[in-house]
């Protein structure tokens, strides 16, 4: 039997078909894992990571500012936040098209990933949301109320986050680099948007909430460096979600940003330890471990846009520079950053956007056929970095000041002096982690 | 009855426990305290915070003896908790007034 035009056209179609739902498949995979994987950053990972930093007294209630976070960011984004990061609004923060989630399900959204279900995209970017704040957890560490933690970052969300995210990552928004920004600003997976909106944050919470009772008087040592190191080890691991994933697709993009992240956590770590023991005589775990991440958070922005030798250099200067911020520049000013939220975060996020601007390359990244950074031979992507970051710290800055005075008009943001020398366990939780006569 | 508390090395509890098992002394309690004596203690570096620690981990013994075995038992224990370096630890012994078997009330020597 001969097969005419138009059944060799039908069977074109079925096989074309066939081709779309495979590599959706493949993409659809990967963004899953990759979700998953920013999520195990919150928790347990930066729980870990935070709770073995504090004192014995405040281990829950530091575990708790970032497991409550996974809970409450996602009602947040499920009433509101995704639509106004994502759906086309104003240059500064988006629409309320997706309000309630409404019309996000299995089709794609073209704008942002074409070849997987729109709702993926949607709990993919919700981890990014979840895991912001927490991050801030670490500079008021051990004397912020639960109440007023609460309040603090349903306001940061709403007023911080999704209009940084909508203005770097949103269709229209203002620093867009690729859906028609003023000011194109290259950032990967959140060197903007994430680690300098969350460490300016925290500088300001921690001048706001003062120091903690007996800073530099008494002894403040991690409880349990186990249990951070666990946790930095699974950001290590998560990280790879967090920017490999930022590809969108388990494309060649994404193997590229992995193996950026990982050679700048590999350095910066190495970085942060060999300073360290040429200035103390000793190489420590804590240091080692606070390098990765260090590294980590500067490579997010460029992760996509950087070859692997840029990267390990970005890692080793991130690892230096935090050192320099956590041991000196904290001592210099005396301000209580409990965990080193800013001086990683905030110093780390603020290199690497700016690094991000000298090392991208259209060799890696060539989705937007043009020269990128400063390597490219288009050195004004630097100043359009700076724009980004001077946007990010002084949206961050206004607006963590704003809402917490508004906080603690409301309930205050401070524990009781008498809750505070108990702890947070006990005083805020009503259980102690450590129950050894149990 | 004498009572010999001895303030030790951690890590010289099981050669001194081996010792006095050696010469029949069965009976201790042990307890992990804090202190110090003339030893230094040691600096702490935690992301550039310095931290002077000087109490350090110490293994306290606590052991009821007849008093004739008083001086072997000391010199048993000073030999097995020696390492010749400060921070060895001290040995204190007090006099016992009286010792009572819980489960059936012997007395003195005898409850030991």
């Amino acid at each position: 039997m001969a097969q005419g035009p138009q059944d060799a056209g039908a069977r074109l179609a079925a096989l074309e078909n066939q081709v779309r739902s495979a590599q959706s498949a493949g993409d659809n995979a990967w963004m899953l894992i990759s979700s998953a994987l920013v999520l195990m950053m919150t928790g347990p990972g930066l729980a870990l990571f935070y709770g073995g930093l504090v004192r014995r007294k405040n281990v829950l209630g530091t575990m708790m500012q970032s497991f409550i976070l996974m809970g409450l960011v996602t009602v947040i984004w499920a009433v509101a936040g995704y639509s106004l990061v994502f759906a086309e609004g104003s240059p500064f923060v988006g629409g309320f098209r997706y309000l309630f989630l409404n019309g996000v399900g299995a089709a794609p959204n073209s704008d942002y990933a074409a070849t997987i279900p729109q709702q993926t995209f949607m709990v993919y970017q919700l981890m990014f949301a979840i895991i912001t704040p927490a991050l801030i957890s670490g500079a008021f560490a051990e004397r912020m109320k639960f109440s007023a933690m609460l309040l603090f970052m349903t306001l940061w969300s709403l007023l911080v986050y999704f209009p940084m995210a909508h203005m770097v990552w949103g269709k229209g928004g203002f620093l867009n680099a690729a859906l028609g920004g003023k000011v194109p600003c290259f950032d990967f997976a959140g060197g903007t948007v994430v680690h300098i909106t969350s460490g300016v944050s925290a500088l300001v919470c921690a001048l706001y909430l003062g120091r903690r009772k007996g800073y530099l008087h008494e002894p403040m040592k991690p409880h349990n460096l186990t249990l951070s190191f666990i946790g930095a080890c699974m950001l290590w691991v998560g990280w790879f979600g967090f920017n490999a994933g930022s590809a969108l697709a388990a494309s060649a993009l994404a193997t590229s940003a992995f193996v950026a992240t990982h050679f700048a956590a590999a350095s910066a770590a190495l970085g942060w330890v060999i300073v360290e023991w040429i200035r103390t005589g000793k190489p420590s775990v804590l240091g080692g471990i606070s390098g990765c991440v260090a590294g980590l958070v500067a490579i997010t922005p460029a992760s996509g846009f950087v070859t692997p030798f840029p990267a390990l250099f970005i890692g080793l200067a991130a690892g230096v520079v935090c050192y320099f911020m956590v041991t000196k520049i904290k001592d210099l000013f005396r301000y209580d950053d409990s965990l080193d939220a800013f001086g990683v975060h905030g110093a780390g996020g603020t290199l690497g956007a700016i690094l991000t601007g000298v090392f991208a390359t259209k060799l890696v990244n060539d989705s937007f056929n043009r020269p990128l950074g400063a390597v490219d031979g288009n050195g004004g992507q630097v100043l359009n970095q700076l724009v980004g970051t001077l946007i990010a710290w002084g949206l961050a800055s206004v607006g963590t000041l704003v809402i917490l005075k508004v906080c603690d008009w409301i309930l205050g943001v401070r524990v009781e002096p008498e809750d505070e020398t108990e702890g947070l366990d006990l005083s805020m939780h009503g259980e102690e982690a450590y129950n050894l006569e149990a | 009855m004498k009572k010999i508390e001895a303030i030790i090395q951690p890590f010289k509890f099981d050669d001194v426990k081996e010792a006095m098992k050696a010469i029949g002394i069965d009976g201790m309690t042990v307890s992990e305290v804090r202190g110090h004596g003339r030893q230094k203690g040691h600096k702490e570096v935690y992301r550039g915070q310095e931290y002077e620690v000087d109490l350090l981990p110490k293994v306290k013994l606590e052991m009821v003896i007849p008093d004739a075995r008083l001086e072997e038992v000391v010199q048993t224990l000073t030999r097995s908790a020696r390492t010749g370096k400060i921070g060895d630890g001290k040995v204190f012994v007090y006099e016992v007034a009286e010792a009572v078997r819980i489960r059936n009330d012997d007395r003195g020597e005898s409850a030991l």
